[in-house]
């Protein structure tokens, strides 16, 4: 999903725009030790092909070829019809620098990733916490915790939609029965808070893969750290802040990675919400992206964009290569 | 740690607000999907329908090409992830088993592929699907989602091969199985539960798709659930209590998946080591 997606793991997640999560984490957890498999003369040197040949073949036709068909697109003249006239070098990357829509689409994604992921761990962090308390009916709930990240992306980003209604919205009832608002309010309507909206929805359907991907963490914590922390007769903020929060580090560091890559990806809350508008006003690169290639039908341009795009989801890559210490996998 | 019955009590009463807060929208959708269409369209909208409109849920079969989306979504769902846990398979293996040249460049390309999501590449496959002429196919959505989602099982999978000894499968060698009788017979079904995880991500995944198939397809002989549905919107007026019904066709079936694999789930993202 992801997410969750990934994989979640996500996701699936993905939550999220791919709501199974993507997985966490560096491979070999429990491997034999090293030299466990080299037994001398038992495998042909290409054996491993016809092991991994299909899963390269997979790869490469389906994740490679379009990496390197964007790339090309990028930097050729495409009618609008996607027949392809020729080279255009950087002319599409010229064009897109041209757009006055670009860089507050590109202040709007960063705001995008960092707010929603910034709400969604902070309220992830106490969600876990809750989740790993006993209580009565813990497995109902817990259960509920994953609805959002199983139903998807899409149908939950039209129900909010239909909340969020002007005329027909069950938001507006609400708020009024409450008296918190006087008259009703056309929350999708106006950018700023149409903007607040979309974002609050992002936070909704990353919640689950990332409260999960703690609670994951914190089940790994042993019993008796706390233990020795009574003894000592530390508080609970205390224990909580010293202890707790530093032994779940890595499960927030994979967390908040994934969780980047997922958001930044996410297309279907602002598309299904709000199409990015009023105008451009709740444009994300990934919505930008779609609209120059289906609205405008400028596919150079839209390509040139998500070679852009692509750019940086490499620059996050790096930062969650480090952050899973590839180096340290042997 | 001690189980204060005051501190217990605030702490489920929190519990399960949270748990209504998160399936308050979803309960929504239920009760308009209920709604008759005089209902739907009134200010202020009522909390609960006056009349119960159980009906919604068999006229949208005729209101919507529902059908054709759901054999759509099952088809694609259903082969992507056939394809990408049987590939999975064999290359989780033997990773996990052997040592070669070219090991770690392979777990390292499955690690960065997870990273690319659709989104990003969009029009790279639109340009690729394009050239093979594979644009309204189940063809293009299935090996999409295959090759997207593959990562993620060849790790779960990694995972789980890596955790069974091979002395087991060594045993069964010395008692005189083949090396794929004992994988077949031994190592394998040990691995279920990874198996099931791979399984059920990879489908859950492949059903909730939304970007790819938007742009590959465009009517309902090919186009699945999701994008069929989004259709309906920004008409001139959306039907919402049959938008609804047949989201909850779509969504109840996986989020009773999901529920069989919460137990997994944890264990799931504990196996892919977030032990850092």
């Amino acid at each position: 999903m992801t997410a969750t997606s990934k994989t979640v793991p996500a996701s699936a997640a993905t939550g999220v725009g791919k709501a199974g999560g993507p997985p966490t984490g560096k491979p070999g957890a429990g491997r034999p030790s090293p030299g466990r498999g080299k037994r001398p003369g038992t495998d042909h040197p290409l054996t491993p092909l016809l092991w991994l040949g299909p899963a390269l073949l997979l790869i490469a036709g389906v994740v490679l070829w379009p990496v390197v068909e964007m790339v090309l697109t990028s930097v050729r003249e495409v009618s609008r019809a996607g027949v392809i006239r020729g080279w255009a070098g950087l002319e599409n990357f010229e064009a897109l620098f041209d757009e006055p829509d670009l860089v507050p689409v590109l202040i709007r994604t960063l705001i995008w990733v960092v707010g929603v992921v910034g709400v969604t761990l902070l309220i992830s962090l106490g969600l876990a916490q809750l989740l790993n308390a006993r209580f009565p009916g813990r497995k109902l709930v817990r259960w509920a915790m994953i609805v959002p990240w199983a139903a998807s992306v899409v149908m939950t980003a039209i129900v909010w939609r239909w909340i969020l209604d002007f005329f027909h919205g069950m938001g507006n009832t609400i708020l009024l029965d409450l008296g918190l608002i006087d008259a009703p309010r056309d929350w999708l309507g106006e950018p700023g808070l149409a903007w607040l909206w979309l974002m609050w929805v992002a936070v909704f359907v990353s919640l689950p893969f990332t409260t999960y991907v703690l609670l994951a963490g914190l089940q790994t914590i042993p019993g008796d750290v706390y233990e020795a922390a009574q003894v000592d007769g530390a508080s609970r903020w205390r224990t909580y802040r010293t202890i707790t929060l530093p032994l779940l580090k890595p499960a927030v560091l994979v967390a908040t990675v994934i969780n980047v890559i997922n958001v930044f990806n996410s297309f279907p809350i602002i598309w299904a919400m709000t199409r990015g508008g009023p105008g451009h006003d709740t444009d994300t690169t990934t919505t930008f992206m779609f609209k120059l290639l289906r609205l405008d039908k400028e596919v150079g341009q839209s390509a040139a964009m998500a070679v852009l795009n692509f750019l940086m989801i490499v620059v996050m890559v790096l930062f969650y290569l480090k952050a899973v210490r590839w180096k340290e996998v042997d | 740690m001690r189980a204060h019955p005051i501190r217990t009590a605030v702490i489920a009463a929190l519990a399960w607000l949270v748990a209504f807060f998160v399936l308050a929208p979803y309960l929504y959708m239920f009760v308009t999907a209920l709604k008759p269409r005089s209902e739907v369209f009134t200010f202020p909208q009522g909390y609960l329908p006056e009349t119960w409109q159980w009906s919604n849920f068999v006229e949208v079969w005729d209101r919507i090409p529902l059908f054709e989306y759901l054999r759509n979504t099952l088809i694609i769902a259903g082969l992507s992830t056939v394809l990408a846990v049987a590939v999975a398979l064999p290359a989780a293996y033997y990773t996990a088993r052997r040592r070669f040249r070219g090991r770690r460049a392979f777990l390292l390309l499955v690690l960065v592929t997870q990273m690319f999501a659709p989104t990003a590449l969009v029009i790279g496959i639109f340009r690729e699907m394009k050239v093979l002429g594979l644009t309204d196919t189940y063809l293009a959505l299935i090996l999409t989602n295959a090759g997207f989602n593959l990562a993620f099982s060849i790790w779960i999978l990694h995972a789980y091969f890596s955790s069974i000894p091979v002395e087991l499968e060594e045993a069964a060698l010395l008692d005189g199985c083949g090396r794929l009788a004992a994988l077949a017979k031994v190592t394998l079904p040990l691995a279920v539960p990874g198996v099931i995880t791979a399984v059920i991500f990879t489908f859950i995944a492949a059903w909730n798709e939304f970007i790819v198939a938007l742009t590959l397809t465009t009517d309902a002989d090919t186009q699945p659930l999701t994008v069929g549905i989004t259709s309906f919107i920004g008409e001139y007026q959306v039907q919402w209590q049959y938008l609804f019904a047949a989201s909850l066709v779509a969504v109840v079936p996986v989020v009773v998946l999901f529920a069989f694999i919460e137990r997994y789930l944890v264990s799931g993202l504990t196996a892919g080591s977030i032990k850092g």
